[in-house]
């Protein structure tokens, strides 16, 4: 599905984990691939496994998480699901690394901004304590630091969100990894800091030629930054297509869903469209098509017969049985989820 | 140096304000020290003003520490303001004792942001409810009973609801328990800080839904203090919009949305990511942050970041009036004609271009 070689290819990676209320299928069977120098958006809301997705790949799922035996996650010719621990800790930070969302939590606070940063670099055997700071400074003026020699010796507190984000980005960027996993990495900025923060992340991305997956619950954000979305519900892809493709003819329900309950700037004031229902537990999946209690159209089918990914264009797929019966869509009614609560 | 006008524009005059502040101030001190010596202050909200009507919802947006929440709270008298006025139907709440206060407190509600610490986890969804009902004796026994179960249908949640507590509940579903405890006492005003920002689109909808059903049903009047400014243009019929503890913008959400006058509220709308890959939009991205309320800049609060080309050594000295630049559209910003800080004024204060109308970057929608 991606535009240039792949980069990272996911193959029916399922995480689970194993508490005390069952077992929550978080992740349940996914494949997808990030291009070389591509930009992906996977979107989804609260509980949809976008996230743990991230951390399958970083391999820091920890107890009672586990990568499910059969996952596959191929990156530089290795699949990181079986790397020994030492290999991966040579990937992560370098040639993998993540933007968390909350900036002060992701950096330590006793700590100076360039000694963090530098450590990255240290950890990594690529250079003297002196070039390592050196290389951190030089990365701080890269991501817009201003005076970055002097703020270098500043730590966390003393800067603000937007700044802070700033150097969490530095310190993902300090190696040149080949793929950055971004977990919505502007959802905790007010928005004149966010606009600052993607025009930085699509430059960097111009500069280093970095692939970036780009998690977040926003679809403003994945609008103007992706260039090929994949849309996630229940622990599964359920819509993956180009970004103009998916603004302008969605698939799947539950895209469309989305897409209608969002309010917009300059949008006629009318009634928000909803979803009704919650996103169900991920200890107790529905059967069928996860969505079907929750969806518009969904007839005896959805709620028997598991859905496929089936081919909507060139690269474009849904998991909807509508691919098929494509006249349903004349049928909407009031889902089961509104009826039930 | 100009202040702001002390009365404040209303857009539908005849009818009498249902909540009137007037030069709304809070500074918080900054202690230093072992004996918390105060050694400056925080200017949260200096100097504001602004009407609710009866029935309609304000909306206030700004970025974080704008004051758009302190003054949220100063109106709840949570927080008490430094100077000012709150007037509510008529009474000066600022005015009132505690126990007075409590007795207003039937008519104003407030709906908090974070459905998880706004409930307390030892208590059931009816005792919540209920809670309200007993302390404005409204009702007792079996009638509260019954009123608490009416009160969860009409946020949409199911009767037998009432014996669980908030943990089994997702945050769509506490969030409405929380509008049904404000409800309980049948107010006739909300403060509703960022009610819907951590929640999910698709749940977020259904809030919002409901927040409108029960204003067009009751005759409910809303204080919506909000970040999004996409959810703001959906609910509100006006909108003020807060930097650095000032109102710089006041007007219908029609007019500020399709004609925004205040450079601050230029950028801070391109700002917004649009849903639609296919109309890529010019942007004017502010640099640097906003700087700190405990030492704002002089003059415009908003010239350090300010990108209008008539900029000058003025707006570093005139602290600008929110004028109206057009009926019933406030914006305080000197440079954007008409302005009654006169031209000579300016040169005085050191100006050296002449105020003229900027529209911001073009945004393309």
């Amino acid at each position: 599905m991606a535009e240039s070689p792949s980069l990272l290819r996911i193959e029916n990676l399922h995480t689970y984990f194993y508490g005390d209320g069952g077992v929550a299928r978080a992740v349940d069977g996914i494949t997808f691939e990030v291009g070389a120098g591509e930009t992906v958006g996977l979107v989804g809301e609260s509980g949809c496994g976008k996230s743990v997705t991230a951390l399958s790949i970083l391999r820091l799922v920890r107890p009672p998480g586990r990568i499910e035996p059969g996952s596959e996650i191929h990156f530089d010719g290795k699949n990181l699901v079986t790397l020994d621990e030492k290999s991966m800790r040579a990937v992560r930070g370098a040639r993998i690394s993540m933007v968390f969302q909350e900036p002060m939590t992701a950096l330590n606070p006793v700590f100076t901004i360039g000694d963090q940063i530098a450590e990255v670099v240290r950890i990594h055997h690529a250079g003297t304590k002196q070039e390592a700071w050196d290389r951190a400074v030089k990365m701080l003026e890269t991501v817009g630091i201003p005076d970055a020699a002097q703020r270098a010796r500043d730590y966390p507190h003393q800067l603000s969100g937007g700044m802070r984000q700033r150097v969490v980005i530095a310190m993902a960027l300090v190696m040149h990894p080949a793929l950055v996993i971004a977990d919505e990495p502007t959802t905790a900025l007010d928005v004149t800091i966010q606009a600052q923060i993607l025009e930085l992340l699509a430059e960097l991305q111009q500069k280093f030629g970095t692939s970036i997956l780009l998690i977040t619950h926003d679809l403003g954000v994945v609008a103007e930054t992706a260039s090929r979305v994949i849309v996630m519900y229940a622990g599964e892809i359920v819509e993956e297509s180009p970004v103009e493709e998916l603004f302008a003819a969605a698939h799947h329900p539950y895209t469309e869903g989305l897409l209608a309950a969002m309010p917009r700037v300059g949008q006629e004031r009318e009634r928000l469209a909803t979803i009704p229902g919650t996103v169900p537990p991920p200890t107790a999946w529905p059967s069928g098509c996860r969505f079907h209690d929750r969806c518009v159209y969904a007839w005896e089918r959805c709620s028997t017969e598991h859905p496929p990914l089936y081919q909507i264009g060139e690269r474009h797929v849904s998991r909807c049985h509508l691919a098929e019966e494509p006249m349903r869509r004349s049928q909407r009614h009031e889902p089961a989820a509104a009826i039930k609560s | 140096m100009t202040n702001a006008p002390a009365v404040h524009p209303s857009t539908r005059p005849p009818v009498h304000p249902l909540l009137s502040v007037r030069n709304l101030v809070k500074n918080f001190p900054i202690k230093k020290g072992a004996f918390g010596r105060p050694a400056g202050f925080v200017r949260a909200v200096s100097d504001v003003s602004f009407d609710v009507m009866p029935g309609e919802t304000l909306g206030l947006v700004g970025e974080s520490g704008c004051g758009k929440s302190t003054t949220g709270r100063m109106i709840l008298r949570l927080i008490e303001p430094t100077a000012g006025r709150v007037e509510f139907d008529g009474v000066d709440l600022t005015s009132l004792d505690s126990r007075a206060m409590r007795k207003m407190r039937r008519k104003i509600q407030v709906i908090f942001q974070d459905p998880f610490s706004s409930l307390n986890p030892r208590m059931t969804v009816g005792a919540i409810v209920r809670e309200g009902l007993t302390i404005h004796k409204i009702a007792e026994g079996g009638a509260a009973d019954a009123r608490v179960k009416q009160l969860l249908d009409e946020v949409g949640l199911r009767a037998e609801y009432t014996s669980r507590y908030p943990h089994e509940f997702s945050g769509g579903q506490r969030q409405r328990i929380g509008i049904a405890r404000a409800l309980a006492v049948e107010p006739t005003f909300i403060v509703c800080d960022e009610p819907v920002s951590a929640l999910d689109v698709s749940v977020q909808a259904q809030v919002i839904n409901l927040m409108q059903d029960l204003q067009r049903d009751r005759g409910l009047a809303y204080l919506f203090i909000a970040h999004d400014l996409s959810v703001v243009e959906h609910i509100a019929d006006r909108v003020a919009v807060m930097y650095l503890g000032k109102i710089v913008e006041l007007a219908s959400a029609a007019d500020l949305y399709r004609d925004p006058v205040m450079p601050y509220t230029q950028a801070l709308l391109s700002a917004v990511p649009v849903p639609d890959p296919a109309r890529k939009k010019s942007r004017v991205v502010l640099t640097g942050d906003v700087p700190s309320p405990s030492n704002p800049p002089a003059g415009c609060v908003f010239h350090p970041r300010c990108q209008h080309p008539a900029k000058d050594a003025a707006c570093t000295e005139i602290v600008p009036p929110l004028e109206e630049k057009a009926a019933n559209h406030w914006a305080a910003c000197i440079k954007q004609p008409p302005t009654g800080v006169e031209w000579r004024v300016q040169q005085a204060a050191g100006g050296t271009k002449e105020p003229k109308r900027w529209a911001g970057r073009p945004v393309d929608r």
